[in-house]
């Protein structure tokens, strides 16, 4: 029985459908004046963040409030963590303060897998982004997004991305952003076309349910949604690309490429920008830019998530796809 | 559907359940004084549409819009953690929402109490209403918390051991409400 | 003298034959043997095999006896069916001088399970920089005649051609760890379909290849030999074997893990699975178990890496790198190379002691199972079928990729010597 959630690639259609619904249910509770449910009253989940990233951690803190569980924040950054012991040390004195879940970060990909796995815990975990492999809840609330923007707040319910085409830009290499997306954006039937220059994408990508394209320019015009990616500056001295100004003129998004999109497209980032660099401000701050939009859908999406995981006796998302199943894409 | 059609009679054909549903909103008309702060509230599946239904009756009587909506009671429930969490239902507030006035919560059976408990709870997080009733199309009794009907469509007493079904055409394609046994597992 | 009179041991796999061990070397060799006041073991059927050679074992002492010591990896190692193993030069000190090589020789003595050859680092402290002491290191007492920087790649190529060239004076060889630094920097697994899932840090193909292609070369320019430790690669073989073919003096070596696992294993993130260099894809491990029976690939050695159970208790990035191996080998390769049919018992025998002997000038070890030989001999029973048991383990530490794995083969007993190191299964 799958009590987590590790890799968007378990995720089944079904499943993916069903946290999304859930999820624009649970958009409506923002719109109310006690914007609180008491789902998870009494349970306790543990914020457990091996790696600096404050918008994620409030955003699922915000989540789990919002559905009454008690949150605990265990914030261990910086050189303690590269050992490895601290991780099931950490994991056991949470077990043996009967936490409900973990929602963990962890710069070692596999990490949440691990904690998963290993025996050392009996909550659920969560996977708040582990390393350049998953990042599951952001490739939930950039489908979200997109399923609104694209198909519709109402019309969506029940639906997938069917036909939808997908563009993301950047430095797949490194992204976990990247990874979820296009196991996700797959499962859900869209198209998924990744940019980048060849040295930003895995040796292996060509098992990937997806296209690569090295041109930016060809692929905008055929885009419903462009993903930006983070493209970090100190890349370039590991020889990446050559120069800041040559990555953005070849795969930056400015206004003038922009253009190019069609009318009903989207610019989405998942934050945070490197202004200049993969996008310029006239892009990042037009209204078709999806920025801030993005951080409030991860809420809905965590607290569907959360409700679904935690809120029965056993997990609504329970689908654990075979391998065979996985493969097959 | 887990009553079989043999063993399980109608109680309520279409034209009762319509003939009920007239009454009640003469009832509500009656006790609200002209029901002008009413707002019905369905609770999901069947008891939107049976508010749906009433709004209707209740707009030809008073010749005025009906608030009509849904709450949806499934984050409230005290069962939550004995069954895998369940798809979630819409909640719909009319436009003016539900502070200061009538709430007439609708549902088609009333029995242990538990989902009415629930749905006060969630309308507590939505407003502060300046009353709440409660319509339902069956009261089949045993309850098992301090709580009743104001409109009752029908009382039916019943063995623990029998299920009660409401169908509705615009759910299930027809309209009666079904007494059987329950199924042994 | 003791006397052990062996009876019907299929020797090389071949027809039963009884084997007289008299004292310290076998004395007769035939059909319907006896011998008074001998100690008889019923061999009934099983292989009787020379004793293992291993070229590439890591006993960690000194410096990290909490994963390994002398004793405890020579018993492994004859529990495994060894009789001698080349110990690396990777410990705290580094065996980089006559005075840490004639240490681990002397406890290898002692102990008396397994003779251990310590093998001398090719650089002062592995840094690659300067030479160590080669010619000090050979002329001990130890007598090291093979030179490596394991776990580290000697990856710069004047260092290199130096080593190459200044062991020829005393017939020593070079053992090179192959891996390209630059391309191998925050490596974690086989850079490939799976890493490229898993998010894990690729650790190429040709960060191997390439530095082999250089070193024969190299050895080919200055006329050294030179060794490549733990090839992995169907890309590796395919340049060794044109290295051979040129006639270029180049030996290579596989591991037992390298023989049957792939990176499909990685999936689980579970640091057994852990090892440098990595496993590889199905194509490799076909590639490699071909190259092992045409001969391109000369030798099976184990790479057996002790590390404690914290150190592979952990996320995959934190854990690190090895699998021990001395006890599994023999059962590996019986899998693998036997039951495939790509190798016969006396292919074995080959692959696991004769050319491993003869790679490390180890004398004694790797001879025939013949009148006037060194009694340096391992029994095995094939028909053994079992799941592989960690708790069972005479080395200090578990990490065995093959927990709960079934495996085919049991070695019963070793003879070092004429003396028993190995007995019904049980060390002596």
């Amino acid at each position: 029985m799958q009590r987590h959630l590790i890799s968007a690639a378990d995720l089944t259609r079904d499943d993916a459908v069903l946290i999304l619904d859930t999820a624009e249910e649970m958009a409506r509770v923002a719109d109310r004046p006690i914007k609180k449910l008491p789902t998870l009253r009494g349970r306790t989940v543990v914020n457990l963040f091996f790696e600096d990233s404050t918008r994620t951690r409030i955003s699922f803190e915000a989540a789990e409030k919002r559905l009454s569980a008690d949150v605990i924040n265990f914030t261990a950054k910086g050189s303690s963590v590269s050992k490895g012991e601290s991780l099931k040390d950490t994991a056991q004195t949470l077990e043996a303060m009967g936490v409900d879940a973990v929602v963990i970060r962890h710069s070692a990909s596999g990490a949440p897998y691990r904690l998963a796995n290993s025996g050392w815990i009996d909550a659920a975990v969560i996977n708040a982004g582990d390393g350049t492999h998953q990042h599951p809840t952001q490739a939930l609330l950039d489908a979200f997004t997109m399923r609104r923007r694209l198909v519709g707040r109402d019309a969506g319910i029940g639906q997938d991305l069917s036909g939808k085409r997908i563009t993301i830009v950047g430095d797949v290499l490194h992204s976990r952003v990247a990874r979820s997306n296009v196991d996700l954006l797959h499962t859900l039937g869209a198209e998924v076309t990744l940019v980048a220059p060849p040295t930003l994408v895995p040796v292996g990508v060509e098992h990937w349910p997806c296209e690569v394209s090295y041109d930016l320019d060809s692929t905008l015009p055929k885009s419903d949604a462009v993903m930006m990616l983070r493209v970090q500056r100190e890349r370039m001295n590991a020889a990446f690309f050559p120069t800041e100004r040559e990555y953005s003129r070849r795969y930056g998004l400015d206004g003038e490429r922009m253009a190019k999109m069609p009318e009903h497209a989207i610019v989405m980032h998942p934050g945070p920008m490197v202004r200049g660099m993969e996008i310029t401000a006239e892009v990042a701050d037009s209204d078709r830019c999806t920025v801030v939009e993005q951080v409030g859908n991860g809420v809905s999406i965590r607290m569907a998530v959360l409700y679904l995981l935690l809120g029965g006796n056993e997990p609504a998302v329970s689908h654990a796809r075979t391998n065979e199943e996985k493969q097959d894409r | 559907m887990d009553t079989q059609a043999s063993d399980a009679r109608p109680v309520l054909e279409g034209p009762d359940i319509a003939r009920v549903l007239t009454r009640i909103a003469h009832e509500i008309v009656e006790r609200a004084k002209g029901a002008d702060d009413v707002v019905l509230l369905g609770i999901p599946t069947r008891g939107v549409f049976l508010a749906q239904r009433l709004a209707v009756k209740l707009e030809q009587i008073t010749d005025r819009k009906m608030p009509v909506g849904s709450l949806d009671i499934t984050m409230y429930r005290d069962d939550l953690r004995m069954h895998p969490p369940r798809a979630l239902a819409r909640t719909e507030i009319p436009g003016d929402g539900i502070d200061g006035r009538l709430v007439v919560l609708v549902d088609d059976v009333l029995f242990s109490g538990r989902t009415i408990r629930a749905a006060l709870d969630a309308l507590n997080d939505i407003g502060r209403p300046r009353a709440v009733q409660l319509a339902v199309l069956v009261d089949r009794g045993h309850r098992e918390l301090p709580i009743r009907a104001d409109y009752v469509g029908k009382n039916l007493p019943t063995s623990l051991r029998e299920t009660v079904k409401v169908q509705l055409a615009e759910e299930d394609g027809r309209d009666t409400v079904l007494l059987g046994a329950k199924p042994t597992q | 003298m003791s006397k052990t009179l062996i009876r019907g041991a299929k020797v090389l796999g071949g027809e039963p034959q009884d084997v007289l061990i008299d004292g310290e070397t076998i004395a007769e060799v035939g059909v319907g043997l006896s011998a008074e006041g001998a100690e008889a073991v019923e061999a009934g059927g099983k292989v009787l095999l020379p004793g293992l050679v291993d070229l590439h074992t890591h006993l960690r002492e000194p410096g990290r006896e909490d994963s390994e010591t002398v004793l405890t990896g020579t018993r492994a190692a004859a529990s495994g069916g060894y009789t001698a193993v080349f110990a690396m030069a990777n410990t705290f000190p580094v065996a980089d001088t006559a005075g840490v090589v004639e240490q681990v020789y002397r406890l290898g003595q002692e102990h008396g399970y397994c003779d251990v050859q310590p093998i001398g680092a090719v650089t002062v402290g592995l840094e690659g920089r300067k030479l160590a002491e080669l010619g000090a290191m050979h002329e001990s007492a130890a007598g090291v005649t093979v030179f490596s920087d394991d776990g580290k790649c000697v990856d710069d190529a004047v260092i290199m051609r130096r080593a190459l060239e200044y062991v020829k004076a005393f017939g020593g060889v070079v053992a090179q760890h192959a891996q390209e630094p630059r391309l191998t920097e925050g490596a974690q697994m086989n850079e490939g379909v799976v890493s490229a899932e898993l998010g894990l840090g690729g650790w190429p193909a040709v960060a191997e290849e390439s530095i082999i292609a250089r070193d024969v070369l190299l050895a080919e320019h200055v006329g050294s030999r030179v060794h490549i430790c733990h090839l992995s690669t169907a890309g590796s073989v395919e340049i060794v074997r044109w290295a051979k073919s040129r006639g270029i003096d180049v030996t290579a070596e596989v591991t037992p893990h390298h023989l049957l696992l792939t990176d499909e294993l990685v999936r689980t993130y579970n640091p057994v699975y852990k090892v440098n260099p990595p496993l590889r894809t199905e194509r490799d491990v076909m590639a490699l178990r071909e190259a092992l029976a045409d001969g391109t690939i000369d030798i099976v050695a184990t790479d057996h890496a002790p590390h404690p159970h914290e150190d592979k208790d952990c996320e995959w990035a934190a854990a690190a790198m090895g699998m021990v191996g001395l006890e599994t080998a023999l059962s590996v390769v019986q899998q693998t190379m036997v039951e495939t049919g790509l190798l016969d018992w006396a292919g074995v025998a080959d692959r696991m002691s004769v050319k491993p002997a003869r790679i490390g000038r180890a004398h004694g070890h790797g001879r025939p199972v013949s009148v006037g030989e060194p009694a340096n001999l391992t029994l095995v029973d094939t028909a053994y079928r079992g799941e592989v048991d960690p708790a069972g383990f005479a080395s200090r530490s578990r990490n065995t990729p093959y927990e709960g794995r079934e495996l085919p083969g049991r070695v019963t007993h070793t003879w070092l010597r004429g003396k028993a190191t190995l007995v019904d299964g049980k060390l002596t």
